[in-house]
């Protein structure tokens, strides 16, 4: 896996660590980017890691395109290969699968779908041959999934299901963009799920809709005092379905400031998760039920 | 003092040089769209080049002054009256307590940039005042101006009225509106001929451009080099498995229309890019009028420092020039 570099114009330098996604490029990009945060090269103002890419911006009247892409060449030569342990946090999300907000959402824009006579729920249980929604929901938030990238609009996740590729849900985008989206919309594109943090635009197929805010930029939500954004690359996500009345109840306590995202510390190995997908998972989420 | 927000016009935000840090999740820069105009807009009335300004896009807004303050206006040419009578633009003149700042309609570019000596005092969020509009972040409340909202201005500003930047130092796009930028990203993606065409052809600024990005429109189609879409991509040729995007990115959502992201940028997706417009042009971007004739010019990195330095030069003359 040779990464591949290129300028963004005059501030950027683009690295695409795989044409592909795995969990290996992105862990690539992580350790890449996260060593070059630990460099602190001057004239550097932004360090984006993405799924299998990764961005870095700077000033060229302080550091020379060239010499900044040699120091990251060197960057990657010394943090590229070997980094496959992250100490992270895994973080539940409770979801409301099939809720009235997206279902009335998408049905206004059934004329951009590939399938306007189900919803999107329905069409990707089918081409991902689940046979029933029920299923699609079990292996929908059966796995732990990772953040593998932050972004589009502010504090967005992007997520890559933690199961062997021939069980990954996958599903085409809308053949046109919506033009409207439910704030916490649980989307899935291509292989990529994602939690929509604001209200707009969207291509994504909508699932359901989470009660937990993600995004504050008043930044008034107990959990989000600290920071507006709740995601950051490298975090664990678990869903939990939750009925009506659960959703109803969790959105009181956030008005109510007595809402508390459930999440705990853990370890990650890319190698124990090879060995062992489901037997890495299981450690992971019983994390959350402090085991 | 304050300015009271009579008329909000189109699209009038607080912006100053943006708000650098948080693109890796997902917050960009924003900031004025045409960074030249707005400092020499608050050099004009004394202020530091980074302070907060207004931002009216197409359409000025009508301002009624709490108190005597100097202001200067810049960018696009949206004559400037103060109770009905005309000042010039690129120029600072005195507006009295009391008085009303209204503008004529749009004679050419897309934004004018209002400085006040003092600036917007808004919050600061993240180091920034520059409004967020997608996010709801920064500003005035996180959004475009409305009827009725009431401005604070910062105590300290003491500009002289009468200072001008000579006709000479002012930008303005051309027509067409010549946009350099340095072929690379997923450039290869495409065909030897798209990417000659892509050059030759005469491109036109669609309806959809704002702060996020500006659509063109007009040009031949990109073809693409075949290949097997790479896992996680998506099915069509011009999907990648989502990336970052470049400021000034160009990317092409199924190889016909380019979108240059601006200022407000999405930070990623999955659409490919096949380069970035140079530093120095993005300015320009932000005076363009939907309908605006463009064509893009291939830059390679020694052009575009080049044309970073001349900009820097030209910058460097307003201020001596003030």
């Amino acid at each position: 896996m040779k990464s591949r570099y290129s300028y963004g114009g005059d501030e950027h330098i683009f690295v695409e660590c795989d044409e592909e996604m795995s969990l290996e490029a992105f862990f690539k990009s992580l350790s890449i980017t996260k060593a070059v945060k630990a460099a602190q090269i001057n004239g550097v103002s932004e360090i984006c890691p993405a799924n299998a890419s990764f961005q870095i911006k700077f000033d060229p009247d302080v550091i020379k395109a060239e010499d900044l892409l040699a120091e990251i060449e060197a960057i990657e030569e010394q943090a590229g290969g070997g980094h496959s342990k992250l100490a992270t946090r895994i973080i539940e999300i409770p979801v409301l699968y099939n809720d009235p907000w997206t279902r009335e959402t998408l049905m206004r824009f059934r004329d951009r779908h590939q399938a306007p006579d189900m919803t999107d729920i329905e069409y990707t249980a089918k081409v991902n041959n689940f046979g029933s929604v029920d299923n699609f929901i079990k292996a929908h938030s059966g796995a732990p999934w990772f953040v593998s990238m932050v972004g589009f609009v502010a504090g967005l996740p992007f997520l890559y299901q933690m199961v062997e590729r021939k069980r990954q849900i996958q599903s085409p985008k809308y053949l046109r963009p919506r033009t409207d989206t439910p704030k916490l919309t649980i989307g899935h594109g291509g292989c990529f799920g994602c939690i929509y943090s604001v209200r707009g635009a969207g291509g994504y197929q909508m699932f359901g809709i989470t009660p937990m805010p993600i995004y504050d930029p008043n930044q008034q939500i107990k959990h989000l005092r600290d920071f507006m954004c709740l995601f950051n690359p490298g975090d664990i996500v678990k869903w939990r379905p939750i009925d009506r009345a659960e959703y109803d109840a969790i959105v009181a306590d956030v008005e109510m400031g007595k809402f508390s995202p459930k999440m705990a510390s853990v370890d990650f190995s890319l190698d124990a998760y090879h060995a062992d997908i489901d037997g890495a998972n299981a450690k992971l989420t019983g994390a959350l039920n402090g085991h | 003092m304050a300015i009271r927000v009579i008329k909000p016009g189109l699209s009038t935000t607080v912006q100053d040089l943006g708000r650098p840090g948080y693109y890796h999740i997902g917050i960009p820069l924003s900031g004025g769209m045409d960074r030249f105009a707005l400092r020499a807009a608050n050099l004009l009335v004394g202020n530091p080049e980074e302070a907060a300004v207004l931002e009216a896009a197409f359409l000025g807004p009508e301002l009624e002054f709490t108190s005597d303050a100097t202001v200067a206006v810049t960018g696009a040419e949206l004559p400037p009256k103060v109770d009905g009578v005309e000042r010039a633009s690129w120029n600072s003149f005195v507006v009295r307590k009391g008085q009303t700042l209204s503008f004529a309609f749009l004679k050419y570019g897309a934004r004018a940039y209002i400085a006040v000596a003092g600036g917007v005092d808004v919050p600061v969020v993240l180091g920034s005042r520059s409004t967020y509009a997608l996010g709801a972040l920064g500003g005035y409340k996180g959004r475009k101006l409305e009827a009725g909202d009431e401005l604070p201005i910062g105590s300290g500003g003491g500009g002289a009225e009468g200072r001008t930047v000579p006709p000479s130092l002012r930008r303005a796009p051309g027509s067409p509106a010549v946009l350099r930028m340095m072929p690379g990203l997923y450039w290869h993606r495409i065909t030897e001929a798209a990417g000659r065409h892509f050059f030759e052809d005469g491109w036109k600024v669609a309806p959809e451009a704002d702060r996020i990005g500006y659509r063109f429109r007009g040009g031949r189609p990109l073809e693409f080099v075949p290949r097997e879409q790479p896992f996680g991509a998506g099915s069509d040729p011009s999907n990648i498995v989502d990336a970052c995007y470049p400021y000034g990115s160009i990317q092409v959502p199924g190889g016909t229309e380019p979108i240059v992201l601006h200022r407000d940028a999405v930070s990623g997706g999955g659409y490919f890019m096949i380069g970035a417009v140079i530093s120095a042009d993005l300015d320009l971007i932000g005076q363009l009028q939907p309908h605006a004739q463009a064509i893009f010019a291939p830059a390679t990195m020694e052009q575009a420092l080049a044309a970073r330095r001349e900009r820097q030069m030209l910058l460097a003359k307003v201020r001596e020039a003030l």
